[in-house]
């Protein structure tokens, strides 16, 4: 209690480990998507070719940017730019925030057409298809859900650099924050091509 | 317990990484329009690998970082294989 | 916890706060370890409580005491309470806190808050499972939640999953915990060859924990959606495969006997040496075994599956790979005996306890091999026979450890000594009962007895009851050794640093531990583990 103790890189190293497991929990969806692939590739090619290509790409670019624009953060609260690494965590969280406007509007159309877990008109689509849309919905679902988390996590943490309390000297916080966002990131490069591309 | 600490990566460099995460992106697009059959999925997880080993390395910093850290990242993608890999020697064979 | 007679001294009475909140916002590995231990414990009678009633349930064919639901609820309750609250936490939350940091030489773990946040959620992933046993109907489904039957229960499985859920999160926190501590946190001349081999079998749990639990987490959370969605991931008729649910669980639950079996197996090396008065023999075959069970841990799910209807190479492959897990296991046994021989043995109750897990596990883990090797899984799969040989290895050994764990390190966290002579009938109590409960149930299983079935054909009577008896036997002696532990704490004697003459870094320090468990400064090892010459237990 009384004597201070600091160690950023075992932070970073906990961190690295933590994101692990969030590997692992995403592998167990990605595991199911393999097996029924396996099982259902012309299903899975039909059902892929109802998702709509363009929502998935500009969510691609939007998420690579913001992991570009937080991995500068990182440089700039390096270099004891504050106000760049303000920006920069503002525009990533910007960004996120964009991605899950499109998801909103994309899982909308979608849901207006009658298809989403457990509806009757997914069901008689035929078994591919439906285990290929619960399976979108779960992994997505989940996904958004991480990316709301991280762009929380890297607003705290923007308040914070304001405040003074995360500075050059010590950003530890900061970068763990873009670990996470890029995990999210690493997360959607490979569901993008899985759901979006099957042809 | 050494401390390990970073020089800040250029911006430029960052930069670099992102323009070849956008080619890749269009090159992933195109190329799953023209049929391969089974290598297609194969073709898209490729990319999608260099993509993420770029992120990995470049955007997360592990390239600075000590051998425990790449060491670990060994270990999670023996593990996935297993995990993956011997579930398959169900789903295969059944 | 806060008794004023328990101790006045050491962790106890120094820290920022006082009351119950230096407690409950306690950042403090010995003080987090504590409030682990006690909630362990609590959640470990309770469970014995319902092991009980289920064994009298099965005292005589017919409905006894409880009818078809009620028993269904009653070994579900029983086994969630001791996989995810008791056995996964036992030893690595309770003994890995308080004993950890400073057998490494270190103040505190790497990250005191993430410790404190991982026994929260260990409280709320207890409460839910409280509250689901409570309203609306307890979960019948056994631990495992196999689908498809816990997607179309009505009774509460969603909340007792999510319960788990918060249990995993807990778990895997302290794994990350664990292993960047030891990584980062080791005193100097602590190398990794002077690590004391429960900080070696911590570490192999901790990898353990931050790589299959998450399954564990996608898996229960997919049984939730799947309620709530009807999704039919794991329907047939509906183009899911409900046997992929089996592997989902499985590949987390597998690796997580490995959690709940390696820091026993710490433990026991720890023992073993300081009453052999000598070195472990083999101490590197012994480290590196310990992360070989954890990988080969993770290479054998699917040999819980052979009667599923999985394909036939896959269990080929499985049970040769099962196999492989024994050579690993056989290593430790064979070095704790030699550890044994022509060794100055005192027969101290720690040892006693470490003796009997060695006992116990060996049976446990042979027993392994039958049920590993198809051919024979086949007659025995879903017997009895599975449920003895799994309370052989989780209870005969890990709940041994746990028991030998509690008498070797509690005086030191205590300050205060129990009564050998009590330790000593309840542990006699305890083995017999044991033995006689768990032997009648695997010979009945070999016979053909289905496990959960509160009833059964009339020829099983005589091992049941015999079981049933042995399950008294083994209360008894759980509670003689728990009064006798609590009496000690309360009121036995005061003891000095070193009541075991042991060589590792928690010996070295006050009875009860300080604060900074090593004040001002910091420790400098320059000796191994198990070197005793020139140590000497203290008079007490």
């Amino acid at each position: 209690m009384s004597i201070e103790h600091r160690d950023d890189t075992g932070a970073r190293f906990g961190m690295w480990l933590f994101l692990y497991t969030e590997v692992i929990l995403f592998s167990g969806l990605f595991i199911l998507y393999a097996v029924s692939l396996a099982k259902y590739p012309h299903q899975f090619a039909e059902a892929s070719h109802k998702l709509n290509i363009y929502f998935g790409s500009i969510n691609t670019l939007v998420l690579l940017t913001s992991s570009l624009t937080i991995a500068l953060a990182i440089t700039a609260i390096q270099r004891n730019q504050i106000k760049p690494t303000l920006i920069l965590c503002g525009v990533t969280v910007g960004l996120g925030a964009l991605f899950m406007v499109n998801k909103y509007f994309e899982w909308s159309m979608e849901i207006s057409h009658g298809i989403y877990p457990g509806s009757e008109h997914l069901a008689e689509m035929g078994n591919g298809i439906t285990t290929f849309f619960n399976l979108y919905y779960f992994t997505a679902g989940l996904h958004g859900l991480h990316v709301v988390l991280g762009g929380s996590l890297i607003a705290v943490v923007a308040v914070l650099v304001a405040k003074g309390k995360v500075t050059a000297e010590r950003y530890t916080l900061l970068e763990n924050s873009a670990l996470y966002w890029h995990l999210v990131d690493l997360v959607w490069i490979f569901l993008f091509p899985l759901y979006y591309l099957i042809l | 317990m050494e401390e390990h600490k970073h020089e800040p990566v250029p911006y430029r460099t960052f930069i670099k990484v992102w323009i070849a995460l956008l080619a890749l992106t269009v090159v992933t697009v195109v190329v799953s329009r023209i049929h391969f059959g089974a290598a297609n999925i194969w073709i898209a997880l490729g990319i999608a690998s260099v993509k993420s080993s770029l992120v990995i390395f470049i955007f997360m910093h592990l390239r600075q970082e000590s051998r425990l850290f790449k060491i670990g990242l060994l270990i999670l993608l023996v593990i996935l294989a297993i995990f993956i890999g011997l579930t398959f020697t169900d789903i295969l064979y059944r | 916890m806060s008794d004023s007679t328990l101790a006045n001294s050491g962790f106890y009475s120094e820290g920022p706060r006082s009351g119950i909140l230096g407690w409950l916002l306690s950042t403090d590995h010995k003080r987090i370890g504590i409030m682990y231990l006690s909630c362990i414990v609590a959640m470990f009678l309770v469970a014995v409580g319902l092991g009980l009633a289920i064994r009298l349930e099965l005292i005589a064919p017919g409905q006894d005491i409880m009818g078809p639901q009620t028993y269904n609820a009653t070994f579900t309750v029983h086994g969630i309470i001791m996989i995810f609250l008791f056995v996964i936490p036992s030893i690595p939350a309770a003994f890995g806190n308080l004993v950890l940091p400073i057998q490494i030489g270190a103040r505190d773990v790497s990250f005191p808050k993430v410790n404190l946040l991982s026994w929260y959620c260990y409280i709320i992933g207890g409460l839910l499972a409280a509250i689901a046993v409570f309203s609306g109907g307890a979960p019948d489904t056994g631990w495992t939640f196999y689908v498809p039957f816990s997607t179309q229960t009505s009774t509460n499985v969603s909340l007792a999953a999510f319960g788990a859920f918060m249990l995993g999160m807990s778990s895997i926190l302290t794994g990350i915990n664990f292993v960047t501590t030891i990584h980062r946190l080791r005193a100097e001349g602590m190398t990794w060859g002077r690590l004391p081999l429960l900080v070696w079998t911590l570490y192999a749990t901790a990898w353990i924990q931050i790589l299959a639990t998450p399954m564990l987490g996608i898996t229960l959370l997919l049984v939730i959606l799947e309620r709530f969605f009807g999704a039919g991931l794991f329907d047939a008729a509906r183009g899911g495969d409900p046997i992929l649910y089996q592997h989902l669980f499985w590949i987390y639950s597998h690796p997580a006997v490995y959690i709940m079996i390696l820091p026993g197996m710490g433990v026991i090396s720890e023992i073993i040496p300081v009453f052999s008065r000598k070195p472990l023999f083999g101490y590197w075959a012994m480290a590196l075994s310990s992360l070989a069970i954890a990988f080969a841990g993770s290479l054998v799910w699917a040999h819980h599956m052979y009667a599923s209807g999985m394909s036939d190479f896959a269990i080929l492959v499985f049970s040769l790979l099962t196999f492989i897990v024994a050579i690993p296991s056989a290593i430790k046994i064979f070095n704790w005996v030699s550890t044994l021989y022509k060794g100055s043995i005192e027969l101290a109750p720690p040892m006693l306890y470490a003796l009997a897990f060695i006992f116990n596990f060996a049976i446990g883990g042979l027993g392994g091999l039958a049920l590993g090797a198809a051919a024979s899984d086949i007659h025995l799969h879903d017997t009895t026979f599975v449920v003895g040989h799994f309370h052989y290895t989780m209870f005969g050994g890990t709940g041994f450890a746990f028991f030998a764990a509690l008498h070797y390190w509690l005086p030191k966290f205590t300050g205060r000594m129990y009564n050998h002579k009590i330790a000593f009938i309840a542990w006699g109590l305890l083995f017999v009962g044991f033995n006689v409960t768990y032997m009648a149930m695997q010979a009945v299983g070999i016979q053909g007895m289905p496990r959960r079935y509160y009833d059964y054909l009339p020829e099983f009577h005589t091992l049941n009851l015999v079981a049933t008896v042995g399950s008294w036997v083994l209360a008894l002696g759980l509670a003689l050794m728990f009064i006798n532990l609590w009496r000690g704490i309360r009121s036995g004697r005061p003891i000095k640093k070193n009541p075991w003459g042991g060589a590792t870094l928690e010996w070295q320090i006050p009875s009860p531990p300080p604060m900074e468990n090593f004040g001002e400064e910091d420790p400098v090892v320059t000796s191994g583990p198990y070197e005793f010459k020139g140590v000497t237990a203290d008079e007490y």
